[in-house]
């Protein structure tokens, strides 16, 4: 790999010493050393999140809420930390404002599943956009076809951006709910969220925020931002798998009835009437990821030690270098060239499948993302099969895109 | 008329040319899929199309006397000269010998890693569907 020269180095992270706190970012893949950018389907985790899971197994494993042992009271402890962390790093105005889900997916179906009941009615509209992930489409065309309401798609440009005229004439009196993407997984797109809940909020609907692809890369502030939902995933921002996070304004969760019956979301349980409990238990049924909730909260205190404002900026400077070295392979063509980018590079090379890249890129020990990257009609749009996709992380180097665009030079001399 | 087993022996013995050269092993894949016409433009209909997650496949199959002949395609290169050494391997065979085959040189030849059903390019469900072909023309 090529050293970086002066220019390209970040003054504020020291990237050296970050990698060394990714275990894995060590690895040979097929004999090379793993150059990870599939940072968007999952991101590495750091040896804090790690170790909060094994100081957890080995020191204090115990059920919480219910246990009067010490065990039970030190775990509990800490997974409401988690939710005290995770609340100060969204600026919710209340921790009982933060429900953790198993991921976004569930974060999405809560919202959809328990705010259709009594909401959502024949001749009522759903408000989604062209670039969303099937996570982002399904639930609602579920919940559309059960009660009559009808899914509304706002259109995007060949750029990837969404045609804000088009999306403000789609909103209307009928509208109950817009539900939208902060950063499009496919394209790397940054919509104008706060925009289009302040347009959304004057027709009376609601707002969720898909914010699988935001949380780790930019500050997210939802007082701000004003959003009455914002949903992510875990595993995407250096945290374990099978933990995500659902904000609610205080009074739309309270308007909203459970999602799941079990322990831990009941007052009082009788064959005749059971009462529910207060946020955010009543929508934390069962005995949660207790562990993995621990291991968000090590990971989101891992960002805020190295500031997630520098993330932004060094991943800005890294997405900007990237996308200028692979303008100049002949035959690329990126797919989302939005004005507003954060941390996805997805492109096609003309005559050749974005598999094949892929397995090629794969036996140089370059891990990237291939296929429709589960938003087959934003590939429908743009005609294609699927991209390539490079997705990027504070961990990774220039050096690393400098190894990357060679070895895609490569792939593309092998395969055309 | 060679058996499956022998076909399958004879692949496995060109690749051990390649000893751990993944350049030249998949270079010589991509050759096998660029120079390979595997199928007739007719027959690559969307009923005869197996839809992986990642690439397309398209198999057509036909009895020649007892024997079952295949034609194949794919949108993606490294499937498709995959396909072509599948085919190479269970064309002309009888209906119970395609059936019954192993098909263990994939493993042999370091290629097992593309017939994992979570690789999604079609390559499964494909060898599903020749062997399906063989019993439907059995008769």
């Amino acid at each position: 790999m090529q050293a970086l020269s002066s220019t390209e180095k970040n003054i504020e992270l020291n990237i050296e010493s970050i990698r060394n706190e990714f275990p894995i970012l060590t690895q040979k893949v097929n004999g090379k050393s793993l150059v990870y950018l599939d940072n968007g389907a999952t991101s590495q985790k750091p040896k804090q999140v790690i170790e909060s899971l094994v100081n957890y197994y080995s020191t204090y494993n115990s059920n919480i809420h219910r246990g009067v042992h010490s065990l039970s009271q030190k775990a509990t402890d800490a997974y409401e930390q988690a939710r005290n962390t995770i609340q100060k790093y969204i600026n919710a105005n209340n921790s009982c404002e933060v429900i953790f889900t198993k991921g976004a997916t569930e974060g999405i179906n809560l919202v959809a599943q328990s705010f259709t009941q009594h909401n959502l009615k024949i001749g009522d509209e759903v408000l989604i956009t062209a670039m969303e992930h099937h996570a982002n489409i399904v639930p609602w065309q579920m919940v559309c076809e059960k009660t009559g309401a009808k899914l509304v798609v706002a259109p995007i440009n060949k750029n990837g951006e969404l045609i804000f005229d088009e999306l403000k004439k789609l909103l209307n009196k009928n509208t109950k709910i817009v539900s939208v993407a902060h950063v499009s997984n496919a394209l790397g797109t940054i919509n104008p969220i706060k925009e289009i809940i302040t347009l959304a909020h004057q027709c009376g609907a609601k707002v969720l925020v898909d914010g699988c692809q935001a949380v780790q890369h930019m500050a997210v502030d939802v007082q701000d931002l004003n959003c009455d939902f914002y949903c992510f995933s875990g595993h995407k921002i250096f945290g374990p798998t099978g933990i995500g996070v659902l904000y609610g304004k205080e009074v739309e969760l309270n308007n909203l009835p459970p999602y799941q019956g079990g322990g831990d979301m009941i007052k009082t349980v009788t064959f005749e009437k059971t009462t529910y409990n207060e946020l955010p238990f009543k929508f934390e049924a069962g005995t949660p990821p207790i562990a993995e909730a621990i291991g968000l909260g090590a990971a989101i205190n891992y960002i805020n030690e190295i500031g997630i404002n520098a993330i932004e900026k060094y991943e800005h400077q890294l997405l900007n270098y990237a996308t200028k070295k692979i303008s100049e392979i002949e035959n690329v063509k990126i797919i989302g060239e939005a004005k507003n980018k954060a941390a996805v590079l997805s492109f096609v090379v003309k005559g050749i499948h974005p598999y094949d890249i892929g397995m090629i890129l794969d036996k140089q020990g370059v891990a990237v993302r291939t296929g429709h990257h589960c938003a087959q009609p934003v590939m429908d749009f743009y005609e294609i099969p699927g991209t390539v996709r490079a997705s990027f992380a504070f961990y990774n180097t220039f050096a690393e895109i400098d190894f990357f665009i060679e070895a895609l030079k490569k792939a593309i001399k092998m395969l055309s | 008329m060679q058996s499956i087993l022998e076909i399958e022996n004879e692949i496995t013995e060109e690749f051990e040319l390649f000893g751990d050269d993944w350049e030249s092993k998949y270079q010589h894949i991509i050759d096998l899929g660029k120079s390979l016409p595997i199928i007739n433009e007719e027959y690559k209909t969307e009923e005869n199309i197996i839809k992986g997650c990642q690439s397309r496949v398209w198999v057509h199959a036909q009895k020649n006397g007892e024997n079952i002949e295949f034609t194949a395609d794919s949108d993606a290169i490294i499937t498709k000269g995959i396909i072509a050494l599948l085919i190479r391997v269970l064309n002309n065979q009888t209906p119970k010998n395609i059936v019954e085959a192993q098909l263990n040189f994939i493993d042999k030849i370091g290629l097992k890693e593309h017939l994992s059903p979570t690789r999604a390019n079609g390559l499964v469900s494909m060898i599903k569907q020749l062997k399906y072909y063989a019993i439907a023309l059995q008769n």
